[in-house]
């Protein structure tokens, strides 16, 4: 099995499942540039440059797909999907079900997001929550390169809408464009095995498959993307202190797989989330709800992102889920 | 040439060069983005501006900012991410905000317009004969809170004037190639007063900016000042393309591999491969152009050869910015290790 970075196990997703089918265009601004490989092998009637219109883009991604196609969009960062939202949120959401069944809308929005380079509030986002509550969409979030092709290669192959996230701070590629500019006087907290590993070609991964990282019986922590690194560092060291924690990573938002939380969190009794994403009416309290509704009544906290991101790499390293604050928290629901 | 003019491009250039050497040092993170080329905008619009005159920009800040007379320090500070900077450390350089200057910035490329259009509506209620400024790129006129802008500041008569800075490129596109029509025609077909300039004469910008803004403070339609410029640095610091086009054998090698590689699989229809990477390979070579530094192209250049007539005039000025810029220099290092000099 070959490895290769994040960013690049994504490309790949998408050049096999281009070779494979016609149907596949892809979107976005700066694509003939960015991906060139793609440009060279399957030439300019298949890879668009676009202006910087995202809600025109994504719109007609919205109709091409309707038409036939089967476009991939990239978006420069989630962020930017504010500019473009009721294409996703009233349009390629809804056919499904404003047809009367049947006529689907395969999308592939591929949104790079997240902190941890010192980019500010407007580009470090995550919002996979605020999109995952939307019904007529599927929302994976990988953190590792074998997911990030399996997830990739799963929704090209799916007949909805996808969005799929990339965490820039995994992505080598978008960390160096973004962040370091070639310069070797900045570090980034990365974790290695998000941003490097081992990818099989054609390999997929079930939608609404969590996958769990570790086994434990004290404390139950669900996790995506930086999370789970976060969160497997942070249960390392608590294991050194005799707490077993169990990490799960959801891998898809929508769907959930509630079966494998509800079952971790029936032996642990504790339930912690570890999501880069905003704490309040997102993920973290889907995740209790979830607990809640199987009948569980576990201790549960959660280690999110408060408040708008904050700029300075040290406030931006305090604020992000870090492995400090899951660990106080995981004591806090322990002691 | 009038001499603030050029002591004005000169604050903005010098500015740049100080937070480009920070930003290697790696005391500012994430994507800087220099006006450097931009100078003789900045200077020949805002220093028409008064108090009561808002401003709203993009993710190309900090020229209009210096200009404007927002506190050098504090702006500096605030790209260190300290806590008496400008967002208190916690906005970052694409997010410079300035309540006493109505001053405000995005990263969402085209949401100066709007934000430009809503100061001029609280202009127009709240402080006669005060007008709002919006400068943005060629690449954002195509989205669509841009365009929709176009018409909602005509449909309420509101005194902006947007000042398009057309450096042709949208990161690693050319705008030419994403977009129907020309910016200032766009304009006129909605009904602003529109007038086009060598965004690197200082002169002709500030004249045309001083007929658009004096219309705008009588009540008359909105306007649109369409000014070329070159883009000095790239997209931003650190910027790929701009390395790669200056040395493809060592920046560009790992892309121009890949790109080998793909060309050979089997793939799309040839002609469209071979046209992409052509069109990759034409795309380098311009960046490469744009970014010269022949002094023909670099506006300070310019102003500063208009100043020869007045050699001590110029060499005043050149003392008094370098002061200028090296104590708030030193004063934004104070608590950094190893300070200015390291
Ligand atoms: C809504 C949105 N889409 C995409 C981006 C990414 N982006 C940042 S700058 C930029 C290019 C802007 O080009 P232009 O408006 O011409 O300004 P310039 O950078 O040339 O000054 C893009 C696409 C963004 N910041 N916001």
């Amino acid at each position: 099995m070959p490895e290769c970075t994040f960013g690049r196990a994504i490309d790949l997703a998408i050049e096999h499942a281009m070779a494979r089918d016609a149907t596949i265009v892809l979107i976005g601004e700066d694509v003939p540039m960015l991906r060139a490989p793609l440009v060279a092998r399957f030439g300019t009637g298949r890879v668009l440059a676009a202006p910087i219109s995202e809600a025109a883009f994504l719109g007609a991604a919205a109709g091409a797909a309707m038409g036939g196609l089967r476009p991939v969009v990239e978006l420069y960062m989630v962020d930017f999907i504010g500019v473009g939202l009721d294409a996703v949120l009233n349009h390629m959401a809804k056919l499904d079900t404003f047809s009367g069944g049947g006529w689907r809308c395969p999308v592939l929005i591929r949104a790079p997001s997240g902190g941890g380079y010192g980019d500010g509030g407007q580009h470090g986002q995550s919002l996979w929550g605020m999109l995952a509550a939307i019904p007529g969409l599927t929302v994976v979030v990988p953190s590792t390169p074998a997911d990030a092709y399996g997830l990739t290669a799963t929704a090209l192959g799916h007949d909805g809408p996808v969005v799929l996230f990339e965490s820039k701070l995994l992505s080598a590629e978008w960390l160096e464009f973004l962040g370091r500019g070639a310069r070797d006087s900045v570090t980034f907290d990365v974790p290695p095995a998000g941003a490097r590993g081992a990818v099989e070609p054609g390999a997929t991964v079930p939608l609404g498959q969590a996958a769990v990282r570790r086994q434990g019986g004290d404390l139950t922590i669900a996790a995506v993307a930086v999370g789970v690194h976060r969160a497997l560092e942070a249960a390392d060291r608590l294991a050194a202190k005799g707490i077993e924690c169990e990490v799960i990573d959801l891998r898809s938002l929508r769907p959930l797989d509630r079966r494998t939380v509800v079952e971790s969190v029936r032996r642990t009794s504790r339930l912690l989330v570890a999501d880069e994403d905003y704490v309040a009416y997102g993920l973290a309290g889907e995740l209790a709800a979830v607990a809640l509704e199987a009948g569980l009544t576990p201790r549960y906290a959660r280690v999110c992102l408060e408040d708008t991101l904050p700029y300075a790499r040290h406030l931006e390293a305090a604020a992000l889920p870090n492995v400090e604050r899951i660990i106080a928290a995981a004591l806090r629901l322990t002691d | 040439m009038h001499p603030d003019l050029y002591r004005q491009m000169l604050r903005a250039r010098a500015y740049e060069v100080a937070v480009a050497d920070l930003w290697r040092r790696g005391l500012i993170s994430g994507e800087m983005h220099l006006g450097t080329g931009e100078e003789a905008v900045a200077a020949g619009v805002v220093t028409h501006l008064r108090d009561g005159d808002g401003l709203a920009l993009a993710h190309r800040c900090s020229p209009p900012l210096v200009v404007r007379g927002v506190p050098l320090v504090r702006m500096l500070r605030e790209l260190l991410g300290k806590p008496d900077g400008l967002g208190h450390g916690r906005a970052g350089h694409m997010h410079l905000f300035s309540r006493e200057h109505l001053a405000g910035s995005s990263g969402v490329v085209g949401a100066s317009l709007p934000m430009g259009a809503g100061l001029a509506l609280a202009a127009s209620r709240l402080r006669p004969r005060r007008i709002a400024v919006a400068f943005t790129g060629d690449g954002a006129l195509n989205q669509g809170m841009a365009l929709e802008t176009l018409n909602l500041a005509v449909a309420w008569n509101l005194p902006l004037l947007v000042v398009c800075i057309d450096n042709r490129w949208a990161i690693a596109t050319r705008s030419a190639d994403v977009s129907g029509g020309e910016p200032g025609e766009r304009a006129a077909a909605f009904g602003w007063q529109t007038a086009r300039v060598d965004g690197r004469d200082v002169l002709a910008v500030h004249a045309a900016a001083q007929t658009l803004i004096g219309r705008l403070r009588k009540g008359r339609k909105p306007a649109f000042l369409l000014a070329t410029c070159p883009r000095l640095d790239g997209h931003f610091l650190g910027d790929p393309m701009l390395r790669m086009a200056r040395q493809p054998l060592t920046d560009g090698r790992e892309l121009l591999g890949e790109v080998a590689g793909a060309a050979t699989r089997k793939g799309g229809d040839l002609l469209r491969r071979v046209g992409g990477v052509l069109r990759m390979t034409r795309l380098l070579v311009q960046a490469r152009a744009g970014a010269e530094r022949d002094g023909r192209g670099d506006p300070l250049q310019q102003a500063r050869d208009a100043m020869a007539r007045d050699p001590e005039v110029r060499d005043r000025i050149e003392h008094e910015v370098h002061d200028e810029i090296a104590s708030a220099l030193e004063a934004a290092l104070i608590d950094t290790p190893g300070g200015v000099d390291a």
